[in-house]
């Protein structure tokens, strides 16, 4: 053991690429499995939600504008930067309760989720559009388009789980305010160093840390918010979640049943997806 | 005024090419037992670099790396395993960028901007797009459960050599298949140095082989009982001497071959937008692209107008050292592809059509040809009808959109055709009457790797590009 006294890092919040303090300045205490102290985690407010919402907004225009070949490349990207960090994430995951083999596995298993969403970026378009046959002198064709600002419950598996919603959110397009667990929300935090160094433009990914049964419910409420997955809510919660979210019609993801480490598929980027059909004349 | 161009040379420090080069088999440079060559640069007939033959032994032994390679290691691999290879390979060709761009340069000819600007980035994008796909393979809509076809024999043309293997390796082996590939003789030191890529990358070994070699050597390799697929690129004429030697067995077969495209200009078209793109259409790349704009098709009141512009255009177009950023137009790859274009341009005059060339001084050393334009070209021409793959427009006009339809489908080729007109329903309705694999329409010799490319009749069959590119390459 060195007698070296270490530094320790402030957990804070991420939104619009910048690491605030929630803005009511509170906080709670974070253990690690054994009941030890971690860290204070902020504990964001109704506010600091809004002042996400706002971050995504603004953030929408410009990255649903990039050729899905540039999405693909920053997400492939985030897979490169969280690869090279693979120690602290581990480390990150013990101090959070998993063992060294499954905390491993779960590192390992979120960067290749990156690289398998990467991917999709250039390829939705392909597979979840159509050129259709209308019986007239018409061209007409049907793309997928994101739906804008989604808003993420986040689950409690702290990394995998939430690579494996904000990924899907993002490829196509869309914005993120995220939730991250309630008890593990350290990883969450350090994982928003991945992203704001990977190229990905501030605002595009907003990570909250706090109480989730404060938060998602003004995440579903928030009339500039587009679609909201439920993936992380309590269950007594989410009825009323969703009964908020039809006050603008959100598009929601109700939480499913399954392992965070099955292979993924195309649902959970489709749900974040509206379709745009364009009619054109054909003739001389 | 004085508008004098200043030289501006890219340097050639970034490449270091070697005094000779093995084949890449099994992961390993070895000794071809055929006869040398030589590549030399087209643009001062100076000898590069001296190139092994792979004889028909050699091919046996390629063929034979990459079976092993697809049955023991690259087949079972699964998906999201091999997609990080070819992420890594789109990184490398990323890194290594410039010096590809300017090695390109140097063997084939065509100018640095076209190499840097055109054929790296789309190489890299081509990799990185089929990576994508490696792990998705089920979500393609071919069958719930689509497998490599195996080893694939491939040659490529001299044209765009380090796109067309990009072309060629990165939905192969996103497929689950192993390959061997000849680059064209005159062109094989970028696919050499993709061979260092794949070691760079930790590629197991035998998954990618390169052969070189010239005519035989791809003959020994399509004829290759061991291999399951041929995927060819080039002239029409050897794509059905390939067609003829697979018949009667297994293999699959995909050819991307010849072209005449129509360029076709109503006279609504935005005239100036339509120069560039009619210049860009048969003296990109030297006019050595097979879905090359080699047929100006222009509606005749516009005519006059048109080819004065064309002109006025074509006097501004800078012939000359393929590395200099400033050059438009640059060599032609070989001493026998200049005797070809020669030749066919003499059949121009002599069957009555008008030729014209701007003013250009031309190097002394090397292979060069002034971007000419044919007037007064009737279908019958040969010009109009062969394939001259150089920087040789042929110029017909029409009166209405069914003449044009009619002239541009005159052909035996179906791989390109350019539509201009600021009417979109006309656009559509011309698209849907040119027989012919891809259509540009207000624009021309658009590449994206999510894009299918491919002919219809004569230009081949098969599609490489998209979703549909896979195909390809898998049993469905």
């Amino acid at each position: 053991m060195s007698d070296r006294l270490a530094v320790r890092k402030t957990y804070k919040l991420f939104i619009g690429g910048a690491f605030p303090r929630s803005e009511s300045g509170r906080s709670y205490v974070v253990n690690d499995a054994r009941g030890r102290f971690l860290a204070n985690a902020s504990r964001a407010s109704r506010k600091d939600v809004r002042d996400a919402v706002g971050a995504a907004r603004k953030a929408f225009g410009g990255w649903s504008s990039r050729t899905p070949y540039n999405r693909g490349q920053i997400l492939y990207r985030i897979a490169e930067m969280l690869e090279g960090r693979r120690a602290q994430f581990t480390d990150e995951l013990r101090a959070a309760g998993l063992a060294k083999n499954a905390a491993t596995a779960e590192v390992d298993a979120a960067i290749d989720r990156w690289v398998w969403y990467a991917g999709w970026a250039d390829k939705l378009g392909a597979v979840a559009g159509s050129a259709n046959p209308v019986a007239g002198p018409f061209f007409n064709f049907s793309t997928p388009e994101p739906t804008g600002v989604v808003g993420i419950v986040a689950p409690d598996s702290p990394l995998l789980g939430l690579v494996s919603v904000v990924a899907p959110a993002i490829v196509s397009g869309n914005t993120a305010v995220v939730v991250a667990s309630e008890p593990s929300p350290l990883p969450a935090i350090t994982f928003a160093e991945v992203l704001a160094t990977s190229d990905l433009p501030g605002g595009v990914v907003n990570l909250l840390t706090g109480r989730r049964a404060e938060l998602a419910p003004w995440l579903a409420s928030h009339m500039d918010v587009n679609a909201i997955d439920l993936a992380g809510a309590e269950e007594a919660q989410v009825k009323a979640l969703e009964e908020a979210a039809a006050d603008n019609l959100k598009r929601v993801l109700r939480p499913v049943p399954g392992d965070w480490s099955d292979e993924p598929g195309t649902e959970r980027m489709t749900a974040f997806l509206e379709t745009k059909t364009v009619w054109h004349p054909v003739g001389v | 005024m004085n508008f004098e161009y200043a030289p501006a040379p890219e340097s050639r420090d970034v490449v270091d090419i070697r005094p000779s080069y093995g084949l890449f088999v099994d992961g390993e440079f070895t000794d071809g037992h055929g006869e040398p060559f030589k590549s030399i640069n087209p643009a001062n007939e100076d000898v590069l670099a001296e190139i092994a033959t792979a004889d028909q032994a050699d091919v046996d032994r390629a063929v034979k790396a990459a079976r092993r390679a697809h049955d023991k290691v690259w087949g079972p691999m699964p998906g999201r395993e091999r997609a990080k290879y070819l992420f890594r390979i789109a990184r490398l060709v990323q890194e290594r960028s410039r010096e590809l761009a300017v090695l390109e340069s140097i063997d084939n000819g065509k100018p640095i901007r076209e190499s840097r600007d055109v054929d790296l980035p789309l190489v890299a994008a081509h990799f990185f797009y089929y990576a994508g796909w490696a792990d998705k393979l089920g979500h393609a809509g071919l069958g719930p459960d689509p497998r490599p076809l195996g080893v694939a024999g491939q040659v490529i043309p001299w044209n765009f050599p380090l796109l067309m293997l990009a072309w060629k390796i990165a939905p192969a082996l996103a497929c689950g298949n192993t390959v061997v590939l000849k680059p064209a003789e005159t062109t094989p030191l970028t696919a050499l140095a993709f061979a260092e890529i794949c070691r760079q990358a930790d590629l197991p070994p035998g998954v990618v082989n390169i052969i070189t070699g010239a005519g035989d050597t791809g003959r020994a390799l399509v004829e290759h009982a061991g291999i399951d697929k041929v995927a060819f690129t080039g002239s029409t004429e050897v794509g059905k001497q390939i067609a003829r030697s697979v018949a009667g067995t297994p293999k699959r077969l995909t050819l991307e071959l010849g072209g005449k495209a129509a360029n076709v200009i109503f006279d609504d078209a935005p005239l100036d937008q339509a120069v560039e793109g009619i210049v860009n259409g048969i003296f990109f790349n030297q006019g050595h692209v097979c879905c090359a704009g080699s047929r100006l098709l222009v509606q005749e009141s516009v005519a006059d107008e048109l080819l004065e512009r064309l002109k006025i255009r074509m006097r501004t177009l800078r012939v000359g050292d393929p590395l200099d950023k400033n050059t438009d137009v640059g060599a032609i790859n070989s001493a026998a592809q200049l005797e070809k274009i020669r030749e066919l341009a003499g059949a121009g005059e002599q069957e009555g059509a008008t030729r014209w060339a701007p003013d250009c001084a031309l190097p002394q050393r090397g292979f060069w040809f002034a971007p000419t334009v044919f007037t007064g070209v009737a279908q019958s021409h040969r010009i109009a009808r062969e394939e001259i793959f150089g920087p040789v427009l042929s110029v017909l006009t029409f009166r209405t959109p069914a003449e044009a339809v009619e002239k541009a489908n005159n052909t035996p080729y179906g791989l390109s055709a350019g539509v201009w007109t600021e009417k979109g329903s006309r656009i559509l309705w011309m698209a849907e009457r040119l027989r012919a694999g891809v259509v540009w329409a207000n624009t021309f010799n658009k590449f994206d790797p999510a894009s299918p490319f491919g002919g219809y009749k004569e230009s081949g069959f098969g599609r490489e590009g998209g979703r549909h590119g896979l195909e390809a390459y898998l049993n469905v």
